[in-house]
């Protein structure tokens, strides 16, 4: 099974996560992650601040139809091997897999999958994190959001650089 | 030991290009790509780094001079890996300009 996969179709994340796991003995604990594409998005400024109470009051928020994923075909699968091969160094995970869509989605649909497996639950909790905010951040992904006003392209967060620097790497992207 | 020729060598002219131009692939990708109505493109290049071959795109004015500004918050891939603006450069590369990425 290959490390990174990047597809337009859904993909089947708990048969993902069981191959992930497949037969190795030595597994203490398998964590994954699931992205999914919300209804709404958060106005460009206050995304990090917002609470979910805002989400419910749907005040500020822009109403998604659809989500739109472009990416670099060779350089995505690149960055994403290289990112594993730094979890895998960091935190000695045994096995690590993504899947990323691209194409168009629908609210509800599931975006990306993070899973790794190790014999601990601390390397493995640490281990998807450190992946996403990794790939959130230097996987070359960008979405354009169609709205009722039009479409827009995501802005890239400072909290999203913020959350890597929590590891010690500092390579801004927004 | 050290002989000595009784000419010089004819100076090159100053005019005469300093070397043969890097020939690079270019790619934009996202709103980038939008903004200059370009998916990739060949081309032939004296610049020593990224930063400057940035510059010299921008200097081809239009749509170029707009999006690829120095005030323009990019990235950049040489040969699909992220680079900085002192990259060096080289003959065939795949060079791409892109906005912050969004994925996850």
């Amino acid at each position: 099974m290959p490390r990174v996969t990047i597809q337009t179709q859904p993909f089947d994340w708990a048969q993902e996560v069981a191959q992930l796991h497949a037969q190795d003995s030595r597994v203490g604990a398998v964590c994954s992650f699931v992205g999914t594409v919300r209804e709404y998005s958060p106005p460009a400024e206050q995304g990090a601040a917002s609470s979910d109470a805002t989400i419910a009051n749907n005040i500020a928020y822009n109403a998604v139809h659809t989500l739109e994923l472009e990416h670099y075909p060779g350089m995505t699968e690149k960055s994403i091997e290289a990112i594993l091969d730094l979890a895998q160094q960091r935190f000695g995970i045994f096995a690590s897999r993504v899947v990323h869509r691209v194409g168009v989605l629908q609210p509800l649909e599931s975006i990306v999958l993070v899973a790794v497996t190790a014999a601990h639950r601390g390397q493995s909790f640490q281990a998807c994190e450190f992946i996403m905010d990794y790939l959130k951040t230097q996987a070359p992904f960008w979405k354009k959001e169609h709205t009722p006003q039009g479409p827009r392209w995501v802005d890239a967060r400072v909290s999203d650089d913020a959350a890597l620097a929590r590891w010690g790497v500092h390579a801004p992207n927004a | 030991m050290i002989r000595t020729t009784p000419f010089s060598a004819p100076a090159a002219p100053l005019s005469a290009p300093l070397s043969t131009p890097l020939t690079l692939q270019l790619k934009y990708f996202a709103s980038l790509r939008e903004g200059l109505g370009v998916a990739a493109e060949t081309w032939h290049s004296h610049a020593p780094t990224l930063g400057a071959l940035r510059q010299e795109l921008a200097a081809r004015g239009g749509a170029y001079a707009q999006h690829l500004a120095p005030e323009r918050t990019l990235r950049m891939a040489l040969n699909q890996t992220l680079a900085e603006a002192d990259t060096p450069l080289q003959t065939n590369a795949e060079i791409a300009f892109f906005p912050p990425v969004t994925g996850g």
